[in-house]
């Protein structure tokens, strides 16, 4: 007996947007990344088909991180401390993008030599994040960012109490701005509002709603994408941006991915609970509608990346 | 066509019993049309209603219970998101075992003696699941010298399934997995020994066409193996079932789904799409504690009511036997908020006073965000437990993510001096070492 599978129809879309420029478009990556454009939920190519897939972005760091643990760094080895190596290594793990973490101890010319530096090792386009600080990440991006017009660097993060100066300096320079808030549908559309309204065209927002690793709240980030991405195809326009997540980051905090020792003998052989830590949270993004995922571990990169390739054969 | 609360309430006795476990027959009614209860906890509806009500009350995933030592239930789903409501029966995870291990008793032990806390709750393995590529009956035997959990039995000839079966009579077990050629001989073995039956076929109208035929033969409780050659054929099928199930109440797929990552490339990652994406059961290819813990931790995660954050006791808490010089934290009541806080500062060795305040449950930075964790509640807090009574030095350690209250703070608390800890819970012990000293 043939059944008729009910299909949701949705009027809205997400914004497509392109990270990167080649020299055709102005930049110097030898290509760009188009993410977005979906118009059902993720992976559901019987209702609609994906235009575009999610992607992976491996986070390397401007110094030698001290406070990785030892199940990266060990993988990583000699190259973390010279990010142009860390990201040319990063490229030959399975890297779609970079994602370069400055540092307090940068000062604007450093952290414009080491983007330069990083442009020139790797041929992929580049998310650039400030270390946290408001003052501090405004004198870096604005650094960097006027240093590498036309590149179209993602520029990170925009935040509800830090946000126009990075977005002036992405304005004025062509690149794209992270829009991050913490695991609210309502404050990331906010935020997403006080961006259009600065003049910064729709398809130069990537959305971070930040999200928790397992164990530590991931189910908010969870539900939190799966009602924006909802939001979006039902054609709310502050919500149609692709969504970028740091499973990578928020896995590698805790406990269970970092130390190996005084831990319960029920959480099992260390580097392997650690990379499925990452791994999983990662997975349980993307089928929550991630488009973006940065990660650390270059086996978390593998397993994601094969994930992806099977979830996109329609 | 489903029926409203009223018109299920106009068919039940009216009495408010109470038998059912709800405390007026409207309650249950409403629940009934919720499809969040089965009209068998009423003892005294009549035989006419019982007929007009089974339609309707049915609920859209049937709820299908695998019992043995324990118990392990699937089913009663009733949405597409869980933001939409919740997921009700968390999905059983079971462990593969073949009946031809030598080792298989050994094996079986491991798992069932496994046992991992998280946020205060124990996990365990869900069950187990034997490839009958052996003397099944004699694996049962041996399995059930060594473990109570509930079994699914992977194999298809029905003589050995049903000495098998003969051997736990009074348990339910799962039957992997009848299809079209064979369904027969195994819906007459599910039959007789009251076990569920697993139906396989590789499209839904096939699927469809077995569960009827296998209904037809008196066996009501099943699960779908949907096969599925990739990722992404298998989160088609298992969305469509349940959109089907749900949205266009076809009862002919309205059971859970089993998955079998045991086969999959990565099966990590296999189980973790089958957790989120509506699996009721999942077989795992074997014991291995680094993949079941962040497993569990999923389930439990995706499973968790969103409306009800798991939350922990506003109060004092003291780690590290503290003594009135010791330092004194504050942070919320959400349950991952204050088990990330205690487990850095009990690693650290370091005592410390940790004051949970009441903020709904919600972690630091949504609690802020939304009021429920303000220089007055954290004032009402650090009062209302009287924390000064305890310390000699009037100190309080904020979250760095709220440092913006510390302005605030300082006059609800006059005389406290106010300090701005780390954002992080992991950076607490390096701040506690250096900043405090």
């Amino acid at each position: 007996m043939p059944i008729e599978i009910p299909k949701d129809k949705w009027t809205g879309s997400v914004k497509s947007i392109t990270i990167g420029a080649t020299s055709a478009e102005g930049g110097t990556r030898a290509k760009s990344v188009t993410l977005g454009g979906q118009t059902s939920m993720p992976y559901l190519h019987y209702e609609a088909p994906m235009p575009n897939k999610p992607v992976i972005a491996i986070e390397i760091k401007s110094r030698k991180p001290d406070d990785w643990s030892s199940a990266l760094t060990e993988d990583w080895g000699d190259v973390m401390a010279d990010p142009a190596q860390w990201a040319k290594k990063a490229e030959e793990a399975g890297a779609d993008l970079i994602a370069l973490s400055l540092t307090l101890a940068d000062s604007p010319e450093d952290a414009v030599r080491v983007v330069k530096s990083v442009l020139a090792a790797t041929g992929l386009p580049l998310l650039v994040w400030g270390p946290g600080q408001a003052e501090k990440d405004n004198d870096l991006l604005v650094a960097v960012s006027e240093a590498t017009k036309g590149e179209k660097l993602v520029l990170g993060a925009c935040e509800d109490k830090n946000y126009r100066t990075i977005v002036a300096t992405a304005m004025a320079n062509g690149h794209l701005v992270q829009a991050r808030a913490p695991m609210d549908v309502n404050l990331s559309k906010q935020l997403n509002i006080l961006i259009s309204d600065m003049g910064l065209p729709k398809d130069r927002i990537l959305m971070d709603p930040t999200t928790g690793a397992l164990g530590y709240g991931i189910e908010y980030g969870y539900s939190v994408m799966e009602r924006l991405r909802l939001a979006a195809l039902q054609g709310d326009a502050m919500t149609q941006f692709p969504m970028l997540v740091t499973p990578g980051f928020e896995a590698w905090k805790t406990k269970e991915s970092k130390v190996g020792e005084g831990v319960p003998e029920g959480w099992g052989d260390w580097k392997a609970r650690a990379i499925n830590w990452e791994t999983l949270t990662a997975i349980a993004l993307i089928e929550s509608a991630a488009d973006i995922v940065v990660l650390r571990h270059p086996e978390s990169v593998k397993r994601v990346k094969n994930a992806i390739e099977e979830l996109m054969m329609a | 066509m489903a029926l409203s609360g009223i018109q299920i309430y106009k068919m039940l006795p009216q009495t408010n019993c109470k038998e059912c476990g709800f405390p007026t027959c409207l309650a249950f009614a409403m629940k009934l049309a919720a499809k969040q209860v089965e009209l068998s906890a009423c003892p005294y509806v009549s035989e006419a209603s019982k007929q007009q009500l089974a339609e309707s009350s049915a609920p859209p995933v049937r709820l299908i219970t695998l019992k043995a030592g324990t118990e392990v239930k699937a089913g009663n789903e009733v949405v597409i998101f869980r933001h939409e409501k919740t997921f009700y029966n968390k999905t059983g995870l079971f462990i593969r075992v073949k009946a031809s291990d030598p080792d298989l008793a050994k094996k079986v032990a491991a798992a069932d003696a496994y046992k991992v806390n998280y946020v205060g709750m124990d996990f365990s393995v869900d069950g187990f699941a034997v490839e009958a590529d052996g003397d099944l009956a004699a694996a049962v035997k041996t399995i059930r010298t060594v473990s109570k959990r509930p079994l699914i039995l992977l194999g298809k000839d029905a003589a050995k399934l049903d000495s098998a079966l003969s051997l736990i009579a009074g348990e339910s077990a799962l039957i992997h997995a009848a299809e079209s050629s064979d369904y027969e001989a195994l819906a007459e073995v599910a039959k007789k020994h009251k076990a569920s039956l697993v139906v396989k076929a590789d499209s839904l109208d096939a699927l469809a066409d077995l569960t009827k035929a296998v209904q037809a033969k008196g066996v009501e409780d099943m699960a779908l193996d949907l096969g599925g050659k990739n990722m992404s054929e298998w989160l088609t099928r298992s969305t469509q079932v349940r959109k089907l199930a749900i949205k266009s109440n076809l009862r002919a797929l309205g059971y859970p789904v089993i998955a079998f990552p045991c086969d999959a490339k990565d099966e990590g990652v296999a189980a973790a799409q089958a957790i989120a994406k509506y699996a009721g059961f999942v077989v795992l290819s074997e014991f291995k504690p680094e993949l079941l813990y962040p497993l569990l931790v999923l389930r439990e995660n995706i499973y968790t009511d969103p409306q009800k954050p798991i939350q922990v006791q506003p109060g004092i808490y003291e780690i590290n036997s503290p003594k009135p010089d010791s330092p004194v934290l504050v942070t919320t009541n959400f349950s991952i908020t204050y088990f990330s806080v205690a487990n850095e500062v009990e690693g650290s060795g370091l005592p410390a006073w940790l004051v949970v305040t009441d903020a709904e449950g919600m972690s630091v930075l949504t609690a802020w965000a939304a009021g429920k964790f303000d220089a007055e509640r954290i004032a009402k807090a650090i009062k209302g437990f009287d924390i000064a009574s305890k310390v000699s030095k009037k100190q309080v350690i904020l979250p760095g993510h709220t440092a913006v209250l510390s302005g605030e703070l300082e006059e609800e608390l006059p005389g406290w001096d106010i300090r701005v800890g780390p954002r992080e819970a992991v950076d607490l012990p390096a701040f506690m070492k250096q900043a405090l000293n």
